[in-house]
C-alpha cells in the first residue's frame, strides 16, 4: 500500500450514537476522490476525525511517507503537517482583506514570534498575486473579504488552502450555493490541485460530482457502503436503496 | 512594495502628536513647573488617567482585537502597584527609621534597622517580621523587575490552565473574576505579608527625595505614565499591524478556522494575556506612586468590570478607542463622583449624583453597546468615511438558517 492518509476500523460514538462504525478509507497522493452519502452519513465527522476536531473512540489513521499517527495531535499539528481543510460555510476572516486573508494562510512557521516579525517577501506577494489569479479574485486583493459574493467567499477559502501548499486537501460541499458558472470553475480549480495533492470533496450534488470524474466513495451510517467510478456506484443497488433511490 | 509602518498606520501618528502636545500643555499649565493654572492633585489625577489609559489599550488588545474578555485585568494592575509599594515603603521608612536612631549613643546594628524598618511596616498588622516576599524590597532594580515578572507569571499560569482546556466566551470571563476576587480576598488577610487591608501607604513619597515639592514630583510621574503610554501604543499598535494582528483578529472572528490554517491558537491567546498583563503591571506601578496608596480593594472584581465598560465606551478593536474611553469616563466618573456636580432639585427629591452617578454609567454602557458598538470611537469613521460592510443579520450559506454573519466590527 502507498497511500497518504490511510484510516482504518476508526469508530466514534456520541451518546451512544454510532456516528462513524468501523471505517476505512485510503487515498494516495495527487487522487481525487468524492465522498457522498445520505445526511447523517458521518460524512463531516469523518473530516473531524481526520483533522484532529473529534478523537476516535478505536482505530488507526496513518499519514504521509514517514507513516505517523495523527492520533493525539492538535488540529494545528496535523494543518502544518500537510491537511488543510474546507468548511461547509465558506469561513474566510471577513473583516479582513482578501490579501490579509491569503497571507495569514501562507506556507510559513506558525509560532507567535514568527508572526510579529514577519515580513512581507516579494516572493510570498507574488504567490499570493498567483493564487489570487486562480481563484478569480486579483482585482479583489485589497477588499474586505466580507464584503464578497457568496461564490466568492468559497474561492477565496480554497485559495487560502492551496496557499498553505498541503498534500491533503478536505473540502466540506465547494459547490453550495454556486451559480452555474461558478461551479465550473471550482471544479476546474479542485481538478487543477488534485494534479499536486490528494483531494476529498464531500459533496451533494452528483451533477458536480459526475463533472469531477473520479473514484467515488459512498457512506452510510458511518461505514463505507460503496466505492468506485460514478457508474459503478449508480449501478449499487444498495446505493440506490440508501442513497440515490430516495 | 510594503508601506512603512507610519504610513499603514496614520492614526498613531496623529495619536502621539495629540499626546506629546497634552503632556506640554499641562506642564506649562502646572503648579510645579508653569503657570500655576493646574494644581498639582488635578496633575496626579490626569497622569493617573494616562496609567488607566495605558491598561485599557492592553484590555483592548485582549479583548478587542483577541475576543477574550478578561475581567481581571486590573489583578495584574494591582500586582504592579504593590510591587513598587513595597521598594517605596521600605525605602522611606529606612530613612526614617535610620534618622532616629542616629539619635542613640550606640549606633545600631544592621539587624536591628531592619527590625525597626519592619516593625513600623508592620505594626498595624501585628507583625514585626519581614515576610519572605519582601526580601528583595530593598532593591530598587529587582522590585522593577518584579512589576512585570509577577503580573506576567500569574497571567502566564492562570492563561496555561485555561486556555490549554479550551476554556472561552462567557466561562473564561467569570473565571478571570474568580482570579481577580481571589486575590482580593487573599490581599486582604493579615497574614498575606502585604499588609491586609490597610494596603501600602504613603507611596508619594519618594525615598530620598524629600526635599523636592510634590509639585514637581506630580509632574515627573505625569511625564513617565505619558511615556509609558506612548510606547505601550506603539508596541500594541506594531503588535497589531502585521500578520500578527492578523492571526488574532482571525481567533477573534473565528477561532477554529485559524486552528485549522495551522496556527496554535492556545499558545497566541497565552502569549497575549502574559504580554497585556505585563503592560498592566507597568501601568499599575505607575500609576500608585500617584495615588499615594494601594489596598486589596483595588483588585476587586468590579475594577476590571470598568475597565471592560471604559473600552467599551471609547470604542473596542481600535487603540485611540480604548484612550478616549478610559479617559474620558474615568474623567467624568471623577467629576461626579467628586460631589463637584451640583444637585438636581426635582421638587419631591434630589438627585444626588454621587449616588446616581454608576446608574448614568450602566444606561450609558448599555445604550453605547445597542445603539453605537463602535463606540466614540465609530464617531471618527464618519470623519473619515470609512465604513465597514452593512451586511449585519444576512445570510452567510446557500441555505436559511445558516450561519449569520457576524457583526464586522472595524
Amino acid at each position: 500500500m502507498n497511500s497518504l492518509l490511510e484510516v482504518s476500523g476508526v469508530s466514534v460514538s456520541f451518546d451512544g450514537f454510532k456516528a462513524i462504525n468501523n471505517l476505512s478509507f485510503a487515498i494516495r497522493s495527487a487522487e481525487l476522490r468524492a465522498i457522498i452519502g445520505p445526511n447523517g452519513a458521518g460524512k463531516t465527522t469523518f473530516m473531524d476525525i481526520v483533522t484532529g476536531k473529534t478523537k476516535p473512540d478505536e482505530g488507526r489513521i496513518i499519514w504521509g511517507d514517514l507513516s505517523r499517527s495523527l492520533l493525539g495531535m492538535s488540529e494545528a499539528k496535523i494543518a502544518q503537517a500537510g491537511i488543510g481543510r474546507k468548511f461547509q460555510k465558506p469561513t474566510v476572516f471577513e473583516d479582513q482583506t482578501v490579501e490579509e486573508n491569503l497571507v495569514m494562510a501562507l506556507k510559513s512557521k506558525r509560532s507567535p514570534f514568527a508572526a510579529l516579525f514577519y515580513k512581507r517577501s516579494p516572493g510570498d506577494m507574488r504567490r499570493v498575486e498567483e493564487l489570487a489569479g486562480e481563484i478569480n479574485l486579483a482585482d479583489q486583493l485589497y477588499r474586505k473579504a466580507g464584503e464578497l459574493s457568496h461564490g466568492q467567499k468559497q474561492w477565496l477559502e480554497i485559495g487560502m488552502l492551496l496557499a498553505q501548499d498541503p498534500q491533503l486537501l478536505l473540502v466540506d460541499e465547494p459547490a453550495a450555493g454556486m451559480t452555474p458558472a461558478e461551479r465550473e470553475h471550482t471544479t476546474a480549480l479542485l481538478v487543477e490541485a488534485a494534479k499536486t495533492c490528494a483531494v476529498v470533496v464531500v459533496e451533494h450534488d452528483m451533477e458536480f460530482v459526475r463533472r469531477l470524474n473520479c473514484r467515488v466513495t459512498v457512506l452510510h451510517e458511518g461505514s463505507v457502503l460503496a466505492e468506485g467510478s460514478l457508474d459503478h456506484i449508480t449501478a449499487n443497488q444498495e446505493v440506490i436503496d440508501v442513497y440515490l433511490g430516495r | 512594495m510594503q508601506k512603512s509602518f507610519v504610513m499603514r498606520n496614520p492614526s498613531t501618528l496623529v495619536f502621539l502628536g495629540a499626546l506629546a502636545m497634552f503632556t506640554i500643555l499641562v506642564t506649562v499649565l502646572a503648579e510645579g513647573s508653569g503657570a500655576g493654572l493646574i494644581s498639582t492633585s488635578f496633575v496626579k489625577t490626569l497622569g493617573k488617567t494616562l496609567c488607566l489609559a495605558l491598561i485599557a489599550v492592553a484590555m483592548d488588545l485582549v479583548w478587542g482585537y483577541t475576543g477574550i474578555l478578561s475581567l481581571g485585568h486590573f489583578a495584574f494592575f494591582g500586582l504592579g502597584g504593590y510591587m513598587i509599594g513595597m521598594w517605596l515603603m521600605y525605602e522611606r521608612t529606612r530613612g526614617i527609621v535610620e534618622a532616629s536612631l542616629a539619635e542613640a549613643k550606640i549606633p545600631p546594628t544592621a539587624q536591628e534597622v531592619t527590625d525597626a524598618i519592619g516593625n513600623q511596616i508592620f505594626g498595624v498588622v501585628g507583625s514585626s517580621e519581614f515576610p519572605i516576599i519582601w526580601s528583595v524590597a530593598d532593591s530598587l532594580a529587582l522590585q522593577l523587575a518584579l512589576v512585570v515578572l509577577v503580573p506576567g507569571a500569574l497571567a502566564a499560569a492562570f492563561g496555561w490552565l485555561a486556555f490549554r482546556s479550551r476554556v472561552t466566551g462567557v466561562y473564561l470571563s467569570i473565571l478571570t473574576q474568580a482570579m481577580t476576587l481571589a486575590l482580593a480576598l487573599y490581599l486582604f488577610q493579615n497574614d498575606s505579608g502585604l499588609r491586609g487591608n490597610n494596603g501600602l501607604s504613603g507611596l508619594q513619597n519618594l525615598p530620598g527625595l524629600d526635599h523636592v515639592a510634590q509639585s514637581t514630583v506630580s509632574i515627573w510621574f505625569f511625564w513617565a505614565s505619558a511615556f509609558a503610554l506612548a510606547l505601550g501604543y506603539l508596541f500594541a499598535a506594531w503588535m497589531v499591524s502585521g500578520k500578527f494582528g492578523s492571526v488574532i483578529r482571525g481567533i477573534r472572528d473565528n477561532e477554529a478556522r485559524v486552528r485549522f490554517l495551522g496556527y496554535p491558537v492556545e499558545t497566541y491567546k497565552l502569549f497575549l494575556f502574559t504580554v497585556t498583563a505585563m503592560i498592566a503591571g507597568i501601568a499599575g506601578a505607575l500609576y500608585y506612586p500617584q495615588a499615594g496608596i494601594i489596598n486589596p480593594a483595588e483588585v476587586a472584581p468590579i475594577a476590571s468590570i470598568y475597565l471592560a465598560v471604559w473600552v467599551a465606551i471609547g470604542g473596542r478593536g481600535r487603540l485611540y478607542g480604548a484612550v478616549i474611553g478610559a479617559a474620558f469616563v474615568s474623567l467624568v466618573s471623577s467629576w461626579f463622583t467628586g460631589g463637584q456636580v451640583p444637585d438636581v432639585n426635582l421638587g419631591f427629591y434630589t438627585v444626588k449624583w454621587v449616588d446616581w452617578w454608576l446608574i448614568v454609567l450602566g444606561l450609558s454602557f448599555v445604550a453605547v453597546t445597542l445603539f453605537a458598538p463602535k463606540g466614540i470611537g465609530g464617531l471618527f469613521d464618519l470623519w473619515s468615511e470609512h465604513r465597514s460592510p452593512n451586511r449585519h443579520g444576512a445570510d452567510l450559506g446557500p441555505s436559511a438558517g445558516s450561519l449569520q454573519e457576524k457583526e464586522a466590527v472595524e
